[in-house]
């Protein structure tokens, strides 16, 4: 049976109906990275013996009828920054290449419990520091549509495993927009939840105020199946908020009429490609003619929310990042006479440029003498922003504007110039400071590459977003599809 | 405000990282171009703004002060290239002349 491009929610049914077993889903899905993955290189370790046993597991607890849940012996892709017991854990990095956690990630025990299968860890920008994965220490991802072209990042490697069927559905993380970009680029749905819903415990830390798990699917649905999966209390995650998740799912197929879209203006400006920025307007037609009502609105401090993010981020990920200074795990610099300068030669020995570049943006600007001007400043400007957001919702029900300013761009292009790299960010970094929710799916298709637009909700609105999501989703006609990566799975311009 | 090479020795040196002087030359640039993009805040009015540091209303999440399982010591100490029976060992820390 051709299971690889089913959406997870079929891939669920058939389970319980028995039309299929765990093992033969591991057994495709597996076979499917063998075929692909050398041009995608979405993975950096595939657990194939824990896949196949597991799955073997999930089948037998399902004949006993003792099944963890309906989506039992599925299994998914998790970033290589979130800490999975018993197998190497990279953040594709120097720093952590042969760490191998002892521990599970709260997001991977919720997984586990639910009878899910890691299927395997997914490439990311080193540290989840970068918006296209080129900054991995340890391989490339190449985008399934376009093989000359970046995936996005950071989630990179989640993205093109999904898009390219190595897996059904995949978990990345989002600090400035880590799993929406990607998603865009890669023509699937991707989703940040609000800041406090899904527990960071285990997940490799880079900006503690912004950082969320998020999942990735080829459609709505399964998007919502995974977020109720991952969500949830943890104690062991001091900002996790304690508050009853809805069944997501179930609420799917609501009604929108009436709902008030805002498009907030300042999304839509120079900067953004017109084939992008006219996609979305359709888009935005599609959802009037379902009912919604449309509307402009203005959220003057995001000119100002890149600057805000770089600082705040880069301030928070040099502190999160001092802890890697080989004494404990990971890569340990030889030769060195004294600690002080065993540090500095693991460090310098251990990070990627990029990584070294936001760790002394962030020194810099926690320093004495310049913490006002720079890291207080932009906290200043990071409540203005929230105000700003709070203003607007007051009236609106969601917010609608593009993912990212264009499509994915060619390898190579922007890694030799850092803030045209991050000007990728510019639409996704205002939902991580205002620690808002947001939703990317797929609204059109430009010269071969997908464009995603993006819905911003108030906090803890991942139904209405969803709801909204899935009604255009459904109305609109960009179903679930897969990139073919190669010949012989039929055409490769059929859209 | 524009960065000299020292000044990116400087900030290296508080993290902690060994820079050549390539490396150096190539932060001072892409720094500076940062810095003159992120110095736009400097335009945004914050009279009487309150820092957000956290957007989230939660205040000292505190727990019971009771014992719970660790990590197992040999686990703890399974990813280190330094260990020395229970312990990390490093470096000497202290200056010795």
């Amino acid at each position: 049976m051709d299971v690889i491009d089913r959406p997870l929610y079929e891939l669920a049914r058939l389970l319980e109906s028995g039309e299929v077993s765990a093992e033969e889903l591991a057994v495709e899905f597996l076979s499917r990275i063998d075929k692909v993955d050398g041009i995608v290189g979405a993975f950096v370790t595939v657990d194939r013996e824990g896949t196949l046993s597991g799955a073997r597991m999930a089948d037998k607890a399902r004949r006993a009828g003792e099944a963890p849940s309906h989506l039992a012996g599925i299994p998914i892709a998790v970033k290589d920054n979130m800490c999975t017991r018993g197998i190497e854990t990279t953040c594709s990095s120097k720093m952590l290449r042969g760490f191998v956690p002892p521990y599970d990630a709260h997001v991977v025990e919720r997984v586990k419990a639910a009878g899910m299968l890691v299927i395997g860890k997914t490439n990311l920008d080193e540290f989840a520091m970068g918006s296209s994965t080129e900054n991995s220490a340890l391989r490339v991802t190449r985008n399934p549509w376009n093989l000359q072209r970046v995936p996005g990042g950071s989630s990179g490697g989640s993205a093109a495993a999904v898009a390219a069927s190595e897996a059904p559905a995949a978990l990345g993380s989002d600090t400035g927009g880590s799993v929406r970009v990607p998603a865009s680029y890669c023509g699937i749905v991707g989703m940040k939840p609000t800041y406090g819903l899904v527990s960071r415990y285990g997940v490799v830390a880079y900006a503690s105020s912004l950082d969320q798990v998020g999942p990735l699917a080829a459609n709505v649905r399964d998007c919502a199946i995974m977020l109720r999966v991952i969500a949830g209390h943890d104690p062991r995650d001091s900002m996790s908020i304690d508050a009853e998740i809805p069944d997501y799912e179930a609420q799917l197929g609501r009604d929108i009429a009436g709902k008030v879209i805002g498009l907030p203006k300042e999304y839509f400006a120079e900067g953004i490609e017109p084939g992008v920025r006219d996609a979305v307007l359709e888009a935005a037609k599609q959802l009037s003619k379902l009912g919604v009502e449309v509307e402009e609105v203005s959220l003057p401090t995001v000119e100002y929310a890149l600057a805000a993010y770089y600082i705040i981020a880069s301030s928070e990920a040099s502190s999160n990042l001092a802890r890697f200074d080989g004494v404990r795990y990971g890569h340990r610099a030889e030769g060195a006479v004294d600690s002080v300068s065993m540090f500095m030669k693991t460090r310098a020995e251990g990070f990627g440029p990029e990584v070294k570049r936001r760790i002394m943006m962030g020194t810099y600007s926690l320093s004495a003498g310049y913490y006002d001007a720079y890291y207080k400043k932009a906290s200043q400007v990071r409540s203005t922003l929230k105000s700003d957001f709070d203003r607007v919702f007051e009236r609106c029900d969601a917010l609608l504007t593009p993912t990212a300013p264009t499509t994915a761009f060619p390898i190579g292009e922007r890694i030799d110039d850092p803030m045209s790299m991050y000007m990728s960010d510019v639409c996704t970094v205002t939902a991580n400071l205002a620690g808002i929710p947001g939703i990317s799916l797929p609204c059109g298709w430009q010269d071969g590459l997908p464009i995603g637009m993006q819905l911003l909700g108030k906090r803890f609105s991942e139904a209405t977003l969803l709801q909204l999501a899935y009604a255009y989703e459904q109305a609109a006609g960009y179903p679930s599809r897969k990139a073919p990566v190669t010949k012989d799975r039929g055409c490769c311009s059929c859209h | 405000m524009e960065l000299t090479p020292d000044d990116v020795k400087r900030v290296a040196e508080l993290a902690r990282i060994e820079l050549t002087e390539d490396e150096t030359r190539a932060f001072v640039k892409d720094l500076n171009d940062i810095l003159r993009y992120v110095n736009r805040l400097q335009q945004v009015d914050t009279e009487g703004v309150e820092p957000a540091y956290h957007v989230v209303p939660l205040e000292n999440v505190m727990r019971e002060d009771c014992v719970t399982p660790s990590l197992p010591v040999d686990e703890a100490l399974d990813g280190t290239t330094g260990r020395s029976g229970d312990y990390f060992k490093v470096p000497r820390i202290l200056d010795v002349d």
